[in-house]
């Protein structure tokens, strides 16, 4: 029954349910506005942009003029207040390499990026979780061992090795699929397989010690003596506790897709952010590695609120406070 | 009764993996359970008595095996009966509740949902019609507003609502066998004269046969109508009630018997010591925290308490989860700061010491904790976690090393024990490890959290002489918190009965069982179980 006590607390409820989330939208924007601080200041004392970025005979009123352009000449303290200023307002600047906004450039890549990432993303969560799953179901025996031993290679190869690898045996000796470049879905397959594979083997190994843990509980075994078939058990009451740490990870995952598709991208000649990110800090381009920097920093931050939410969907314990 | 049995074990063995450290779990165990008997199977730890009721409900553990015997239920072999004709059979007509009922509710599911799990298995009955009848259960196990708990998740019911909904899902389908597995352990004992109370009045009503494994004669004195008494997996005694209690045949029987902690007062003693602790009006509140659709709240964990101790004195804290007493001894020993009051400590004013002052000072008070498997670091040898303390408060490792020993010899251990590690021991031995190294310091105040509350009652009342005995030689003061009023009021010169934070009655064991002053001490007292079936050893 609705009571004008449940109305209260229900407003209440609200209220408090708004502070949560601009107490989280704050702590969020501190740790975006530490991100470009730092990375503001490193790049900046980590060698003059101008050297990298005009030909290394240039003349003296170039660079001169080079500086007065983009701001360079000014002091350290107010070029920072400004991209500050600018960064808050939406505007990223231009690159310094061929003077188009940073926006279009980062528009332009980000699609590609995205497909790489989001379809890596499915590989890892479609084979991860469900042979995580397995394992524990089959604990200690050979096909346990078989999945840990495949999900142990997958993180434990880096990146760039399982790339080439790759590369040297569906390129090289078979010709079966492109080595780098896009086109078609085929020049897909092996980035993706890449970056999703290794993603893979860490969330089997998770979801197989969160799936451990529940399986031993008492409520397991509850609900087997009421009769409770083995399938039921495991999906309708195993998975969704296992899947509250589970969710941890593949939240952490989602942050990476963008961050871990650097090497991926140098690799494969993948026209994406993580390449651009690459080229831009070789080049010293800091328009760019700035507003990529923050982006990664904003896609870190979003999972882990996805995740803050995700964990209310899942356990009734976040949702609902104990009782008096 | 002489029907025909309900249930009927034949020769049930079970044996354990290689490498344990015994061959069966089981061995030949034979029963029988009549229509409405009440058979208590009573056991300590590793007795077979819970692997007998894994065997009964096709639930053993997966590295163990029913190798011999027959479980006859209604007239057929359930060993030999097919997967289906088991699922049938399973939840339906051989039900089961557990020893922790709040780890036995999926966190996930509401609790009605739960209930209502067991009829969409076994019925066809349709949605409406399910829910219905969870409310109708509900409410014969007494749940108070059986709709609201309907929606209501396990972590917000208390532990005694949940193993009334656990009840209500094993009596769902009203069978003819209900196992419970120490159901009512984990409870508070007023929690646990309620559920007993409402597994009588449901045997009553239907008629329902039960099994009641448990370790707690107390229990068995209330409710057996038969008694099976299990050891190393054996059958070492079966009898009616009077048999067993008054006139035990078997010598493991009246030992076990002997060893049960009873309801009264020990001789008084002459307490002449100085004044150790003095505890004024300490205060504690903690903040929970909030989430996103709720406040944190504020718990008065300890409400304006004062306790005094003297030396060679046993003070007793007694009370139910989260009445304080805990977190009262944390207090004393600073482990947390209390918001308020003073605590002095043979005369050092404790609660203002700073962190290195603090540090030093701590060496007086120690403590022993109830759990014994995770007091102890796995890695370090026991002698050498005896030895620790005194080494950090600065005497030679030499010195240290031999007092280690010697006190492993007062505790009962072999001196030679100092480089082995903590799984080598029994659950008893390394609490004896654990009182080993509190005494290492010499304290004048020893705290005793729960700590013979995880133990088996032989084992519990070797502790309990051992801490008495060291009392006597080293004359140190003893805060001992306990929920079992029964083994307070053997050991303790006083006792102090908490509730919410308070203490609420403070007397001499003696004057507090025979003329409780409070509602609430009366109200403790009636819970004991076994209070009014005294056995005789």
């Amino acid at each position: 029954m609705w009571t004008a006590h449940d109305a209260t607390a229900g407003r209440s409820a609200v209220a408090h349910m708004l502070r949560f989330w601009l107490v989280k939208l704050l702590r969020a924007s501190i740790t975006l506005w530490l991100v470009v601080t730092a990375v503001f200041i490193v790049l900046r004392t980590s060698g003059d942009p101008v050297q990298s970025l005009l030909p290394p005979d240039a003349r003296q009123e170039e660079i001169e003029q080079f500086r007065e352009a983009w701001g360079l000449d000014r002091p350290l303290t107010e070029q920072y207040a400004q991209y500050i200023v600018n960064v808050a307002t939406g505007d990223f600047g231009k690159s310094y390499r061929d003077g188009r906004q940073v926006s279009t450039i980062i528009a332009e890549r980000v699609p590609w990026t995205l497909m790489l990432g989001l379809t890596s993303y499915a590989v890892a969560v479609l084979l991860g979780v469900p042979l995580g799953i397995w394992a524990a179901i089959r604990r200690n025996t050979f096909v346990d061992r078989l999945i840990m031993s495949f999900a142990v290679m997958g993180f434990a190869l880096p990146n760039f090795f399982f790339g080439i690898l790759l590369i040297l045996l569906f390129s090289l000796s078979l010709r079966m699929l492109p080595s780098s470049g896009t086109g078609t879905w085929m020049h897909m397959i092996m980035p993706a397989a890449t970056l999703g594979l290794a993603t893979a083997g860490a969330l089997a190994r998770f979801t197989r010690s969160a799936m451990l843990e529940v399986l031993g509980k008492v409520y397991l075994r509850a609900a087997a003596a009421k009769g409770v078939s083995f399938r039921d058990r495991i999906l309708r009451h195993a998975v969704p506790n296992a899947a509250i740490p589970v969710v941890t990870v593949m939240g952490l995952n989602l942050g990476h897709l963008v961050g871990g598709a650097i090497v991926v991208e140098t690799v494969f000649a993948w026209p994406g952010v993580g390449r651009l990110l690459v080229s831009s800090v070789s080049s010293r381009d800091l328009a760019v590695v700035q507003a990529l920097v923050l982006m990664i920093a904003c896609t870190m931050v979003a999972a882990n609120l996805i995740v803050d939410l995700l964990y209310g969907v899942l356990d009734p314990r976040i949702r609902i406070a104990a009782k008096d | 009764m002489t029907a025909e049995p309900v249930l009927s074990i034949r020769n049930l063995s079970v044996s354990l993996p290689p490498g344990s450290d015994r061959p069966h779990a089981v061995k030949n165990v034979s029963f029988d359970l009549q229509q409405g008997e009440i058979l208590c199977v009573v056991g300590e730890s590793g007795s077979g008595k819970s692997v007998t009721a894994q065997a009964i409900m096709g639930l053993l553990p997966g590295n163990l095996r029913t190798d011999e015997g027959a479980i006859l239920f209604g007239g057929n072999d359930i060993l030999k009966a097919s997967g289906s004709e088991r699922r049938d059979i399973t939840g339906r007509q051989i039900a089961m509740i557990f020893q922790e009922p709040t780890a036995a509710l999926n966190p996930v599911f509401r609790v009605g949902d739960l209930v209502a799990e067991t009829f969409r298995i076994h019925t066809n009955l349709g949605a409406s019609e399910i829910r219905q009848k969870v409310l109708d259960l509900f409410r014969e196990v007494r749940l108070p507003e059986p709709e609201q708990i309907y929606n209501n998740y396990p972590h917000q019911l208390s532990g005694g609502q949940c193993q009334r909904v656990m009840i209500a899902t094993a009596l769902a389908l009203q069978p003819k066998v209900l196992i419970a597995d120490e159901p009512t352990t984990a409870l508070d004992v007023t929690t646990q004269a309620q559920i007993l109370k409402l597994l009588l009045d449901l045997r009553r009503e239907h008629g329902t046969s039960i099994i009641f494994i448990t370790h707690d004669f107390g229990v068995v004195a209330e409710v057996a109508d038969r008694v099976a008494v299990m050891r190393y997996g054996e059958v070492m005694e079966i009898g009616t009630h009077t048999q067993v209690l008054q006139n035990p045949q078997n010598d493991y029987t009246k030992r076990l018997i002997a060893a049960v902690p009873k309801l009264a007062a020990g001789a008084p003693r002459d307490i002449t010591g100085s004044l150790v602790l003095e505890a004024t009006n300490i205060r504690k509140t903690f903040k929970s925290g909030g989430n996103w659709f709720q406040r944190g709240r504020s718990v008065h964990a300890v409400n304006d308490v004062s306790v005094t101790l003297r030396r060679g004195e046993t003070l007793g804290l007694v009370g139910e989860s989260g009445s304080g007493k805990s977190t009262l001894a944390q207090c004393i020993i600073r482990l947390i700061d209390p918001n308020s009051g003073e605590i002095n400590i043979e005369g050092v004013r404790f609660s203002d010491l700073g962190k290195a002052a603090l540090r030093k000072a701590r060496a007086k008070i120690q403590i022993v904790f109830q759990d014994p498997y995770s007091a102890l670091d796995p890695r370090q040898k026991i002698g050498e976690a005896i030895a620790e303390g005194p080494v950090i408060h600065g005497m030679k490792e030499s010195e240290a090393r031999a007092r280690a020993r010697s006190l492993l010899a007062d505790v009962g251990l072999d001196p030679e024990a100092f480089d082995r590690y903590p799984h080598e021991f029994s659950g008893g031995q390394r609490q004896r490890i654990c009182i080993a190294r509190a005494l290492a310091l010499d304290p004048l105040l020893l705290i005793a959290d729960e700590a013979v509350s995880a133990l088996d009652v032989s084992i519990q009342a070797q502790i309990l002489e051992l801490l008495a005995r060291l009392q006597k030689e080293r004359a140190f003061a003893m805060l001992f918190i306990t929920h079992d009023l029964r083994v307070a009021s053997e050991i303790c010169d006083r006792i102090a009965v908490m509730r919410h934070g308070k203490i609420v009655e403070e007397a001499v064991p003696a004057d507090l069982l025979l003329h409780p002053q409070q509602d609430y001490t009366r109200e403790l007292l009636a819970a004991v179980p076994g209070a009014h079936h005294r056995p005789q050893a």
